[in-house]
């Protein structure tokens, strides 16, 4: 009953253009995108606005908070990138920020998935074995509730400044949630599953392989996207403090030189990396782990 | 083959704690090869637990349990087990399931995929190969998961309660589905059910549980030729004669689930 109903609901829907002629199957999700892009224009328009407004009327100190035709044109002033504080280098590219925004994408990409690997094993280990669950959850249990911006001076004397401590913050920040994560939801696979293989003849490490993974791989990935803003403040707390390059570090560089307009430029562009790496990942989850589609991913 | 046998078959929950549950008690029973058995009951009167224990995804507490004559000592391919809630793996084909048992086994994909279509097409579902649970009825989901039985050899199909979810008119027409089946590939069947017109309707023999603890109160051909009218005084008479011997018991476990819900409220 339900497969019947769900199989209406992704049918096509055939929508009648004002002139008569049937629009195409693709014609209403173009139109739900241009919706959106409508009310994603009027928040943001409706903020700048405003801020404009108080700039040019004076109700604000444009010096502390510069209207947003400001700070955006700073991206023009890109010799404020290369300065050795910053510790970027000059690519072949004309765009230096990409280079800034690159590192802080590329250390929180790493440290996610070296963390989904390790976590997923450790995880798997420690539900397959007993004695390795004994041992390992009291001491992961105890570590997973500190925040990934603790572990930044640890960090920082263990792997000194550079991408290799930003991509530990993330790491930590992660890993010891998905350990635990992944030994719970191996422990709450459907028991009919479990029954099913081996009624079929599985051994046990075939349930192991051939049933609890892909059961709870889905419920790990929506883990990680869930973490996923968390390892982005870990990584620019992480470059904010004390690592020095990336988009965190712009940040520090306006405050350090009194620039306002840099930092705005830093923290929009930190929100929009953010939302687009989300973006990303929730688009990868769709691609995965498509026979989720009925249920809203 | 496809014999079963239960000799003295007991089944105690939680031994030796103090919520001890006894399933079942003293059960003997024969299943002959290629016998359509079906096991009726009042709620909780312990006939999952039966399958499962033939199944051999529990063990006994007492007595012992027999597939062609050799001790049932754990799961096993040949006796394939259909569940009531839908256990189809979401993340594969009806294909690929239907496959599993043999990619369990080794098999080949390419062979693999060839015998899975084989048993699809049994089961009327050749076009939705590619299809994946979500996208199939629940009557279709209980026919790929008979295929994926079928497919892997066994030679007894256990099935628990397998219609219950389904409405009414899918029911009648899975029912003739798996009579077809049956007839035409000579396993041996032992269906739970709670339904009296469905136990009368396919099985060559019901047996009746008693209230918990289970134990066999009554075991009755059915001496009707298939295919069989519901409507018609033969019919009338055996559901007749099944609904006697049923009031009783599903007043006396109505009695005892009170009485055991007022013992827990009476300890908590």
């Amino acid at each position: 009953m339900i497969g019947r109903l769900e199989a209406n609901a992704a049918a096509p829907v055939v929508v009648a253009a004002p002139d008569g002629r049937r629009g195409r199957a693709v014609w209403p999700r173009v139109r739900a995108t241009a919706q959106a892009a409508v009310w994603w224009v009027l928040s943001i328009g409706l903020v700048v606005a405003a801020w404009e407004a108080a700039a040019a009327l004076g109700l604000i100190n444009a010096i502390i908070l510069p209207p947003p035709h400001e700070f955006i044109g700073e991206i023009r002033n890109q010799a404020q990138f290369l300065m050795p504080a910053v510790g970027v280098e000059r690519t072949g590219a004309n765009f230096v920020a990409l280079t800034a925004i690159a590192a802080s994408v590329q250390r929180v990409l790493v440290g996610l998935f070296l963390a989904f690997v390790a976590g997923v094993l450790t995880g798997t280990l420690a539900f397959y074995f007993e004695i390795v669950r004994k041992l390992t959850l009291p001491m992961v249990t105890l570590l997973a509730p500190i925040a990934p911006v603790a572990w930044i001076p640890l960090a920082i004397v263990a792997f000194g400044i550079g991408d290799w401590s930003a991509i530990f913050v993330v790491f930590v920040g992660i890993y010891f949630t998905l350990t635990l994560a992944t030994v719970k939801a191996m422990t709450n696979v459907e028991p009919v599953y479990l029954d099913a293989a081996r009624v079929l003849g599985a051994s046990r490490v075939q349930v192991m392989a051939h049933v609890v993974l892909p059961a709870t791989i889905p419920a790990l990935f929506d883990l990680v996207r869930m973490n996923l803003f968390g390892a982005w403040m870990g990584v620019l707390a992480a470059e904010m403090v004390g690592v020095n390059t990336g988009l965190g570090a712009i940040v520090m560089v306006g405050r350090q030189m009194m620039n306002m307009n840099l930092t705005f430029l830093g923290m929009a562009m930190i929100g929009l990396v953010g939302y687009l790496l989300d973006a990303a990942f929730g688009q990868v989850q769709r691609r995965v782990l498509w026979w989720r589609r009925a249920t809203a991913l | 083959m496809g014999t079963l046998t239960c000799a003295g078959v007991g089944k105690v929950w939680g031994v030796g704690t103090d919520r001890e549950v006894v399933a079942l008690e003293d059960i003997d029973l024969e299943v002959r090869h290629g016998e359509f058995v079906v096991v009726i009951g009042p709620s909780g009167c312990g006939k999952s637990t039966l399958l499962k224990l033939l199944a051999g995804l529990e063990t006994p507490t007492a007595g012992s349990l027999l597939h062609n004559g050799r001790p049932i000592t754990g799961p096993d391919v040949n006796r394939s087990l259909i569940f009531q809630q839908p256990s189809l793996y979401p993340w594969l084909s009806a294909r690929d399931n239907v496959a599993f048992g043999l990619k369990l086994q080794g098999m080949g994909r390419g062979e693999r995929k060839r015998q899975a279509e084989e048993f699809l097409r049994l089961v009327g579902l050749r076009n939705f190969a590619g299809k994946h649970p979500h996208e199939l009825s629940g009557g279709m989901q209980q026919r790929v998961a008979i295929a994926r039985a079928l497919c892997v050899g066994a030679d007894v199909l256990l099935m628990d309660e397998p219609f219950a979810a389904l409405d009414v008119q899918t029911r009648y027409q899975m029912q003739s589905f798996l009579l077809d089946i049956w007839q035409g590939s000579g396993r041996t069947v032992v269906f739970v059910t709670h339904h009296i017109d469905e136990a009368v309707y396919l099985a060559d023999r019901v047996i009746v549980l008693t209230a918990r603890p289970g134990r066999v109160l009554d075991s009755m051909p059915i001496d009707m030729a298939r295919p069989r009218s519901v409507i018609g005084e033969e019919f009338d008479r055996y559901r007749a004669h099944f609904v006697g011997r049923l009031r009783e018991e599903v007043a006396r476990a109505f009695q005892e689930q009170e009485l055991v819900e007022m013992l827990d409220t009476r300890i908590k």
